[in-house]
């Protein structure tokens, strides 16, 4: 099947979700990486993405955030087309939590800083009450006490855990995690899917590219299985188990 | 791959270019308003008659032209020897300042304390006292002339400017590409060389690009000294016949040299994505 003679897709989006996601075409120069892309997250879903290296996971989660222009398509957040250019696009973002696979934290402000640095400038939060949230987020991803600190003082988890309370703190609508854990060595990577795990369990709508497998059998409602700029094959975990398809059989092979 | 855009796309790329024709001509009529009073005010002002006969003064001006073209002509000259100096020694007194030999401790103390001086005094007192006082020295290889004065005077205050620019750039090469050369078996100075200095030269480059724009109107000062450059012809001219026209003509010389520059190097770094009109990496709106 080659994308010429695929169906084109619908642009009729899906109101009831919270992302969806109809014919997205995104290319930089001549390379088109992403190509009549369709994807729906579902109110409470964690939807894992799965593929090789450089087949759009991270292009696909930076368009969704609005930081990359996209050639066609649409994406809409609970039904609401945010690709049109007559959207504010940092309203959009602010209802979003995206988590990168590193340098996530600002060098130069503490924890606390970091973590209020949004609800204060972005949500106008008053600072009491968001230092009093940041500091019941930080305990919940387990860094009580370490509001002072700074990012270089702090392990390597240790960030990572603290950029997710980061994105959780202005309760987004979807959380979007890329690769979270691909700079960590594998006694943090533990700590920090376990975190994603509880977040998980709070409801927190999540889309997340991982190259984890055993985090998406534990945690994904949803496997998206991403392959010639689209959703290639796409199902329970299980299919992580029991490929579908050639192409997703040879990318857990290989 | 064939790609048919959607209606959609369509719509938003229609969109797209009404809002930058709209944005165009919003632009275009705030400048004409703004132009047409500004012209207005001069034009209706008391002394406007006599200012334009005494500072645009066409005939004066074309007869002037030549003897200041010649000017610029050695302004022009004395700016490629002062960018060309000025960025290699510049180059080398950075990389010399950031050794961490004990050895050259001597070296770097004299560097150190030539870049604090140059670096703090005013371009014009360099220009009067290179200008007055080296000659009164009556060195005799020491050519007296105001033009190889005045730009050494120039070279001698830019060059502090640019060693400090290289510094800067220099300490923002991070760690680990040191210990990443290192690492490869890359000696130091095979590591300054090949690793720390490219990279260096490319994040300083916009400041470096701004310092050879100011060079080029700097060059101007050398006339201070007698030097019969662009400025200094017109200074002749002035002389004895009152009309500024002369002046005039001299800035408008230098601005068809200056705006060309500035807009060359905006595009260059627009191209390299320094540009300070684009969104910051990657981010689309
Ligand atoms: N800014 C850019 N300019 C040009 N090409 C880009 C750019 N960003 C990404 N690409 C290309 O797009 C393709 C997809 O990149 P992307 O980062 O989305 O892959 P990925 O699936 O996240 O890979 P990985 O698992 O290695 O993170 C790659 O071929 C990459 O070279
Ligand atoms: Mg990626």
């Amino acid at each position: 099947m080659s994308a010429a003679d695929a169906p084109v897709a619908g642009l009729a989006v899906d109101p009831t979700a919270v992302l969806s996601v109809r014919g997205l075409r995104v290319s930089f120069g001549d390379h088109v990486v992403l190509e009549r892309l369709d994807l729906d997250v579902a109110e409470h879903e964690c939807v894992v993405l799965l593929g090789a290296s450089g087949s759009g996971k991270s292009t696909l989660l930076r368009a969704v955030d609005l930081l990359e222009e996209v050639d066609d398509g649409v994406v809409a957040l609970r039904g609401v087309d945010v690709t049109d250019p007559r959207v504010d696009a940092d309203t959009v973002r602010a209802r979003l939590g995206l988590v990168f696979q590193a340098y996530n934290l600002f060098d130069h402000l503490t924890l606390l800083d970091n973590l209020t640095l949004a609800p204060r400038l972005v949500h106008r939060r008053p600072r009491a009450e968001a230092e009093a949230d940041a500091v019941a987020m930080l305990d919940r991803v387990g860094l009580a006490g370490r509001e002072g600190a700074y990012p270089g003082q702090l392990s390597g988890g240790q960030q990572q855990r603290a950029a997710i309370a980061r994105a959780l703190l202005t309760g987004p609508d979807l959380l979007l995690l890329d690769e979270v854990t691909s700079a960590l060595d594998p006694a943090l990577v533990g700590e920090v899917l376990d975190i994603l795990a509880s977040v998980r369990a709070t409801g927190t709508t999540m889309l997340v590219a991982t190259h984890e497998l055993g985090f998406a059998r534990r945690v994904a409602d949803r496997v998206c299985f991403l392959h010639a700029g689209r959703v290639w094959e796409s199902g329970p975990p299980s299919i992580i188990d029991d490929p579908g398809t050639p192409e997703l059989a040879a990318y857990l092979g290989g | 791959m064939t790609w048919e855009p959607s209606p959609v796309a369509v719509e938003r790329a229609a969109f797209r270019a009404g809002r930058r024709r709209r944005s165009f001509a919003v632009a275009a009529l705030s400048t004409l308003v703004l132009v047409a009073a500004a012209v207005l005010v001069v034009v209706t002002s008391p002394g406007w008659e006599r200012t334009r006969d005494a500072f645009l003064d066409v005939d004066r001006g074309l007869e002037v032209l030549p003897a200041l073209l010649e000017g610029l002509w050695l302004n022009l000259r004395v700016w490629v020897v002062t960018v060309v100096v000025s960025l290699v020694v510049g180059l080398l007194l950075a990389i010399v300042r950031t050794t961490a030999s004990p050895v050259l401790f001597p070296l770097r103390a004299l560097v150190a304390a030539y870049v604090d001086v140059f670096r703090g005094l005013p371009l014009l007192l360099v220009l009067l006292l290179v200008g007055f006082g080296l000659p009164s020295l009556r060195l005799p290889w020491l050519p007296g002339d105001g033009v190889y004065l005045g730009t050494l005077a120039i070279v001698l205050t830019y060059t502090a400017y640019t060693a400090e620019i290289f510094r800067a750039g220099i300490n923002a090469v991070h760690p680990a590409q040191v210990t990443a050369a290192r690492a490869l078996g890359l000696t130091r100075a095979q590591t300054t060389r090949r690793v720390v200095v490219p990279q260096a030269v490319r994040n300083t480059t916009p400041a470096l690009l701004n310092t050879v724009v100011s060079l080029q109107k700097d060059s101007g000062l050398i006339s201070i000294l007698g030097a019969v450059d662009a400025i200094r012809a017109a200074q002749i001219a002035v002389t004895g016949a009152y009309n500024f026209t002369p002046y005039v003509v001299a800035g408008l010389l230098f601005l068809l040299v200056s705006i060309p520059l500035t807009r060359a190097v905006d595009a260059y770094s627009e191209r390299r994505g320094w540009g300070a009109t684009r969104p910051a990496a990657g981010v689309a709106r």
